[in-house]
């Protein structure tokens, strides 16, 4: 189903809205919605509400053959799910532009970032590795999906636990929880993203947007971070002045 | 790859090259007659051809037109042979979809569509030999064949692969150093107002060298630039007389 188009007054009202220094919904420039994490009765599931922005995480692992290239190292798996559940604007299957770059996004916050140790989930090397898959999908979509599934998706991966394995020789024994406690993934750090979006070419900018705010906004920026002011990848949309001034990027950045 | 030395002390990189060098730029315009716009542009060992068609009416789905715009089209794709090892899927993965959107994003916000509104602009991009910053090549690419299929643009739109090693930027990285873990950043810039089209960094950085390794960009993308207008503006004194 088409999105229902935004009528002009009410775009002319956001923008005018937003060069007074106001949001709608009360919010400073660098406000972030209220967040809440809860988990769910498995390893591994994560819920997160950003706002009125829901999104649920869940973290599944299995014993598979590693890549030829890295025979001793685990295999990360993304998948973000936008189903019409979070907003008649998407369809069901298919895969569209904002899918696509939603995954990439995400896989470039945990997987480049090397946040993971893939090498602690090698079992046999050369035959048998875990393979963890992150699957998330969205709930409700009242703007910024990318925070939100990388808060979900990093939690949900903290709080997994995979099952615990023996290896005699050639023989490989993965324990169910009773018989032995699972054992939790080795993360190093957090990385989280921070999205700024812009209006009016560059001249104001709002964190965490909401879902019409990133109907008018003319270009996005996210950030993904770690603690100690690290920054792991960016990714930004359309076009905007470059006149910030020099240390605008380490003004923001050291906000998060 | 350990071991490899990505900058040696006197400050030379695998190539021979200093940390600000650009690979060598040489580009052809107007390699194909039958489309619109084409061009050939190899940095280094990278090489890439692209052919833009239009503006010319939407073809598909009319309901895509915009009533004020033009849409552009763009299509990334990696011929088979390009790489090392054989590529098995040249087009569809996520890796290629999400290139094409990047250059779909580029360009929408380089070329001027409201010139054209309701109809549609082709531009197909096809790496031929890929030795590292694919992007930027064919971002480049793709500039040269807008300009020769005569399309309007604000500016050149160049682009650039930086990395960081040993609190150096290096300048227009290779294969070779962006396997070996540099954190790398890619940037497209319209150099005439210094605005940048699209910015994308993989792998950690700490943010006190975040702005020096877009300077590095910047500059680099302005000397990427001085190049392309020297090819267009050669293409278009052979084409003037030629037609003496």
């Amino acid at each position: 189903m088409k999105e229902t188009p935004l009528s002009a007054c009410e775009r002319d009202f956001i923008l005018k809205a937003i060069e007074e220094k106001k949001r709608l919904d009360g919010r400073q420039t660098y406000d972030y919605r209220k967040i809440k994490i809860s988990f769910g009765t498995d390893y591994g599931c994560c819920f997160v509400d950003l706002g009125q922005t829901r999104v649920m995480a869940q973290v599944s692992c299995e014993l598979i053959a590693p890549k030829e290239s890295r025979p001793n190292e685990g295999i990360m798996f993304f998948n973000i799910e936008l189903s019409p559940l979070a907003s008649p604007a998407f369809e069901q299957g298919r895969q569209s532009e904002l899918s696509v770059k939603l995954n990439r996004q995400l896989e470039r916050c945990l997987r480049n970032s090397k946040c993971i140790d893939t090498e602690s989930l090698c079992v046999v090397s050369g035959e048998k590795v875990w393979q963890i898959r992150v699957d998330v999908h969205m709930l409700n979509n009242d703007g910024n999906l990318m925070d939100a599934s990388s808060i979900a998706a990093i939690a949900a991966l903290c709080h997994f636990r995979r099952p615990d394995v023996a290896v005699q020789g050639e023989e490989v024994t993965v324990y169910s929880p009773e018989e032995r406690d699972p054992i939790p993934l080795s993360i190093y750090h957090m990385p989280i993203s921070v999205s700024f979006s812009f209006f009016q070419q560059g001249t104001y900018l709002l964190v965490d947007p909401c879902e019409r705010e990133e109907r008018v906004m003319d270009g996005l920026l996210m950030i993904n971070f770690i603690l100690f002011g690290k920054c792991t990848a960016t990714n930004n949309k359309n076009i905007f002045l470059y006149t910030l001034p020099e240390n605008f990027f380490v003004q923001t950045v050291r906000n998060y | 790859m350990a071991g490899l030395e990505l900058l040696s002390d006197q400050g030379y990189r695998l190539d021979g090259r200093k940390a600000t060098e650009l690979r060598k730029v040489q580009a052809r315009m107007g390699v194909f007659a039958q489309a619109d716009g084409s061009a050939y542009l190899e940095q280094g060992n990278t090489k890439a051809l692209a052919v833009v068609y239009g503006p010319h009416e939407i073809r598909g789905a009319r309901s895509r037109a915009l009533h004020d715009r033009a849409i552009i089209n763009c299509q990334y794709s990696m011929a088979t042979f390009s790489t090392a090892e054989r590529k098995r899927r040249p087009h569809g993965d996520r890796k290629s979809t999400e290139m094409s959107l990047h250059l779909k994003q580029t360009f929408e916000a380089a070329v001027l569509t409201q010139l054209y509104p309701r109809s549609q602009i082709d531009i197909y991009v096809k790496i031929l030999q890929s030795d590292g910053g694919n992007y930027s090549v064919c971002v480049n690419a793709a500039t040269l064949a807008v300009i020769d299929a005569g399309i309007p643009m604000r500016d050149y739109v160049c682009a650039c692969t930086v990395g960081f090693v040993d609190e150096t930027s290096l300048a227009d990285l290779c294969y070779a150093e962006e396997s070996g873990g540099v954190s790398s950043l890619a940037l497209s810039l319209l150099p005439r107002g210094g605005q940048i089209a699209l910015v994308q960094m993989d792998a950690r950085l700490h943010q006190d060298h975040l702005d020096t390794l877009i300077e590095a960009a910047m500059t680099a993308c302005k000397g990427v630039s001085k190049v392309l207008d020297q090819v267009v503006r050669q293409h278009l004194q052979e084409g003037s007389t030629l037609r003496e």
